[in-house]
């Protein structure tokens, strides 16, 4: 559960926190498409260093780390098959090369897992919804998204209660073999789903009971506005885009064994 | 026999819920835990059959360290009856759900036969064997998941929050039931905020407050003194209000039973009467 440790908002303030969200996301989705750019290992490393100075300035260190701790385990996964599949194709041999783009598309993988949980570290799921409805996006897929998003630490940690409960009544989840260990979840799962079900029932009801969809026009007590740290955000978004699209069509990208051959 | 020595526990948040408990629970004893919310009752009471173990300190189970066995070998011993039943009902019927852990811990098929009807009837849910769980109205399902438990009969037994959505009626009957496993020498531990409930019963009663017990004792003696019970967040039973009030016509204070207290009231009218 401890990579949704690092998607889990908690309500600090700093300069991070209040930024605007749309420009939050902006920069995310950018840091993200520049990293799918790029298959070698340099430019990657430089993305990964540009959302350090971020996850320090937010002070959300501690749970920063430990959604990368979490990720680990995927990260070890993406690099071995890269490795071995590149193994494989260049002929049973260890080169210099296919090692650096198993670390490379390792580092990729890190890069997203990385913005996305600044990104949600630092926004309110509140925060979220507002950001959403004022780019127009309709109130009900909003809504939905926000409980959405709002739902999973309440999930995770019911998951948490019914595995307890169920290890109380002699349930060994680590037993047996692989089928019989995915027959150990059935007692988490469908209690589970049940009560999602059921809560989303109650919710629905809530809803309702308090006028759910009434007006057409809704209006926002809170309303986003553009500041001068936005604008900044906007301003080092389109640097890292441009940079990255220059440096992807018109420059020859040196590899690691190339540099470190050419220091030798 | 439960001991626990000195015992720490924080979350992995980082919530220190437990700062330095120790106690010991004999066999056959009959305790309350009490507590305001969050004050670390049920972090307690889930040392008690493992699944927490504690960041510092021991907890021995019958003289066997919690953090040495896993959680499967202490159920067999410590049975733990979850607050809300929906967070483990799974099964297509009641017979399957009082089934499941018999399975678990190994016994044989008419062995369970037998512990399913025994555990059915003890609870009176016989007439829903062959209904599914999720059918059950919610004290039925609360009924449901205690029988679920007792079908292996554990020699310790923890219920957390039992009373909570019964009504007095059922109350009256777990009532009843917990004196009868008292009788049979079991342990049982609750953890609840029904002071009513406790005062009927008149266990051991421990109260918490911020992760460290508070008082320790009776709950003729814990339930009758207004500032220790101040200090926790719970109020005195109403037969013991009433007697705190009244002590300047020379009643005792510490009343919690309701026969007790007539008896000592005609006392006093026939006093004066004289």
């Amino acid at each position: 559960m401890s990579v949704f440790d690092g998607l889990k908002f908690r309500r600090v303030y700093s300069p991070i926190h209040n930024l605007d969200p749309r420009i939050k996301f902006i920069y995310v989705c950018a840091i993200f498409a520049a990293a799918i750019l790029f298959l070698e290992l340099l430019p990657l490393i430089i993305l990964f260093l540009i959302q350090v100075p971020f996850v320090i300035l937010a002070g959300v260190k501690h749970e920063w780390l430990r959604s990368m701790r979490g990720a680990a385990f995927l990260a070890t996964i993406i690099f071995l098959t890269n490795f071995i599949f590149s193994f494989i194709g260049a002929g049973y041999i260890v080169t210099p090369s296919n090692l650096e783009y198993a670390i490379a598309m390792t580092l990729r993988f890190i890069v997203l897992i990385e913005s996305f949980s600044v990104f949600f570290l630092t926004t309110s799921p509140d925060h979220l919804g507002l950001a959403l409805e004022q780019t127009r996006i309709p109130y009900e897929f909003c809504f939905a998204f926000t409980t959405a998003v709002r739902f999973v630490p309440v999930l995770a940690e019911e998951a948490q209660t019914i595995m307890d409960a169920q290890k109380a009544r002699g349930l060994e989840l680590e037993s047996g073999n692989f089928l019989k260990r995915i027959r150990n979840y059935i007692p988490i799962l469908i209690p589970l789903i049940v009560s999602a079900i059921r809560r989303s029932l109650e919710l629905a009801e809530a809803m309702e009971s308090r006028a759910w969809g009434a007006t057409e026009n809704r209006t926002n007590l809170y309303v986003l506005k553009m500041h001068r740290g936005d604008l900044v955000l906007i301003a080092i978004t389109a640097g890292i885009l441009t940079v990255a699209i220059y440096v992807r069509l018109f420059l020859g990208i040196p590899s690691f064994s190339d540099l470190l051959g050419g220091l030798f | 026999m439960i001991e626990v020595k000195d015992v720490y526990f924080t979350y992995p948040n980082s919530i220190e819920a437990l700062k330095g408990v120790s106690l010991t629970i004999k066999n056959g004893e009959f305790v309350a835990i009490m507590g305001e919310n969050g004050a670390g009752k049920t972090t307690l009471v889930k040392h008690f059959n493992g699944l927490l173990k504690p960041t510092r300190g021991s907890v021995l189970v019958d003289g066997v360290d919690t953090t040495k066995v896993s959680v499967a070998t202490l159920a067999r011993k410590v049975g733990f009856v979850f607050q809300n039943p929906d967070h483990q009902l799974f099964s297509e019927t009641v017979e399957e759900e009082l089934a499941f852990a018999l399975k678990n811990f190994g016994f044989k098929e008419k062995t369970i036969k037998r512990r399913v009807t025994w555990a059915l009837n003890l609870l009176g849910l016989a007439q829903y064997r062959k209904t599914s769980p999720f059918m059950l109205s919610g004290g039925e399902r609360k009924r449901v998941a205690l029988a679920s438990v007792l079908a292996w009969n554990p020699k310790i037994l923890i219920l957390d929050e039992p009373t909570i959505g019964q009504d007095y009626q059922q109350k009256e009957k777990l009532l009843q039931f917990i004196l009868q496993m008292k009788a049979q020498r079991k342990t049982i531990i609750i953890v609840t905020h029904d002071v009513e409930f406790v005062a009927e019963c008149n266990p051991r009663v421990l109260l918490m407050r911020q992760g460290r017990i508070t008082a320790d004792g009776k709950a003729q003696k814990v339930l009758t003194s207004p500032e220790i019970l101040t200090h926790a967040s719970i109020v005195p039973p109403q037969i013991t209000q009433i007697f705190l009030q009244l002590s300047d016509f020379g009643l005792p204070k510490e009343v919690i039973d309701i026969y007790e207290a007539r008896q000592k009231l005609l006392d006093v009218l026939e006093r004066k009467a004289k």
